[in-house]
């Protein structure tokens, strides 16, 4: 990390309108999931704009190398090779360094690894579909995995999830925390997607889909994507009111 | 013509789905052997943590008064003496022997989420008054398309609760219960209700 005085000032007011709003009728889960009040505003307090440390002692080395951390030794997962990478930044466009980053994924079949899934294709004995990484001093990641595939869930007759990886990412602030999804370049079944359309901005949703990046591939072994992610950012301390009694 | 003010914008929400645990708890989904643990689970205090023990219990109700079975909570808090454990936090060094930060998934048969930690203490509004103690929650889950903040404050804290900035300024006051813990012994009881009449207040922080 480096070396700058601690943050401590409030993050800029989320924009909602290109946020997905909580009910979405289309993706029919969130119909009974979905608070019908107004969210309660207010400035953050010590209580938001604090958050922990992970500290890179947590990450273990093949913890971003989904082609390796589940993988029997000698052997790997099916599917095409992918390299992820990424910044974390904020909305001043400063790089998130420390950042926690984790993240899970369908096989290449679009299987995931869990006791509910319960999709035909076949689970990949050396593919557990997740990991993390801690970004560095100036807010990159990078990590290896093979491309998911779509899959078909249960909400419409015919409706099927986009190739997609999830991540969760933790800034500096709790009011920072997010889970999003990535998409990937060229996918055509992104405009058809439930869960895509719940957000109202075509913008935003743009910036979900990671761009084939050809100067980042490793020549005759995996071809790259970028993503990066833009956290909220803080409000300058020049022009903070000064608090009373301080 | 004005300048581009040139702000990125934040990155889209999307839901955290069914399998978030696999990415996040995956140990608690039966994948051993990635990772030792699941980041935030076990017990937050130890022998030498500062504090009165206290276990955090509750579920998350939809609409329908079913407890989902697939969310993933997080908490943030302040330590014993209100003091958050985040370079943030510059009134002072928190406890060494409390993190502050656990995330758990429901239970899978009941939904029902646990964490055993210690009471916080006060910390301030922006203005330097005292808010009442209360425990920062954050919930994904299916369905929910975007994470979710809201507040538990301890019922045992009638007058603090009655003087906290934030509870003070809910302008229905037939909501303020939501946000209050029931404390029964060492257990707070905590459920968060995401529709109906009991709707829990969230926030927009
Ligand atoms: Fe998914």
């Amino acid at each position: 990390m480096k070396n700058t005085p601690p943050e401590t000032t409030p993050f800029f007011a989320r924009d909602r309108d290109m946020h997905p709003p909580a009910y979405t009728p289309w993706y029919k889960t969130t119909v009974l999931r979905s608070p019908q009040r107004a969210l309660i505003s207010f400035e953050g307090t010590i209580s938001e704009i604090t958050g922990p440390v992970f500290g890179h002692s947590i990450i273990n080395e093949f913890d971003n190398d989904l082609l390796a951390n589940y993988a029997k030794p000698g052997e790997g997962p099916i599917g095409e090779r992918i390299l992820v990478h990424g910044r974390a930044l904020d909305e001043r466009g400063i790089g998130i360094g420390g950042a926690l980053v984790e993240f899970w994924q369908a096989n290449a079949g679009g299987r995931y690894r869990h006791k509910k899934e319960t999709y035909l294709a076949p689970l990949d004995p050396n593919f557990g579909g997740f990991g993390r990484t801690i970004t560095d001093e100036n807010g990159f990641y990078w990590f290896k995995t093979v491309r998911p595939g779509a899959y078909p869930w249960p909400n419409g007759v015919n409706d099927w999830r986009p190739a997609h990886i999830h991540f969760s990412v933790f800034g500096h602030g709790f009011a920072q925390r997010l889970i999003t999804q990535m998409y990937f370049e060229g996918d055509p079944m992104i405009w058809k997607c439930p869960i895509v359309k719940t957000i109202p901005d075509e913008e935003a949703i743009k910036r979900l889909i990671a761009p084939l990046d050809m100067n980042a591939t490793i020549p005759h072994d995996m071809r790259a994507y970028k993503f990066d992610i833009v956290l909220r950012g803080r409000r300058s301390t020049l022009f903070e009111n000064r608090m009373e009694g301080n | 013509m004005v300048q581009p003010l040139g702000y990125l914008k934040e990155t889209a929400s999307q839901t955290a789905g069914p399998y978030v645990h696999i990415g996040c708890t995956p140990n608690f989904t039966g994948i051993h052997g990635v990772y030792e643990t699941d980041l935030g689970s076990g017990s937050m205090i130890n022998d030498q943590t500062r504090g009165e023990r206290i276990t955090i219990r509750g579920h998350v109700y939809d609409g329908a008064g079913t407890a989902l079975k697939d969310a993933l909570i997080e908490i943030w808090q302040a330590d014993a003496e209100g003091l958050y454990n985040s370079p943030s936090e510059i009134r002072g060094k928190a406890d060494p022997n409390f993190f502050g930060w656990a995330r758990c998934p429901g239970d899978m048969a009941t939904g029902e989420f646990v964490f055993e930690t210690i009471k916080p203490g006060r910390v301030p509004f922006r203005d330097g008054r005292l808010m009442a103690p209360h425990v920062n929650f954050w919930i994904v889950a299916r369905g929910i398309n975007i994470g979710l903040n809201t507040r538990m404050y301890f019922s045992d804290e009638e007058a603090a609760n009655g003087e906290d900035p934030i509870l003070s300024r809910i302008e229905h006051r037939v909501r303020v219960p939501t946000l209050i813990g029931k404390r029964e012994g060492d257990t707070v009881t905590f459920d968060i209700h995401l529709q109906g009449d009991n709707e829990t207040i969230f926030f927009d922080v």
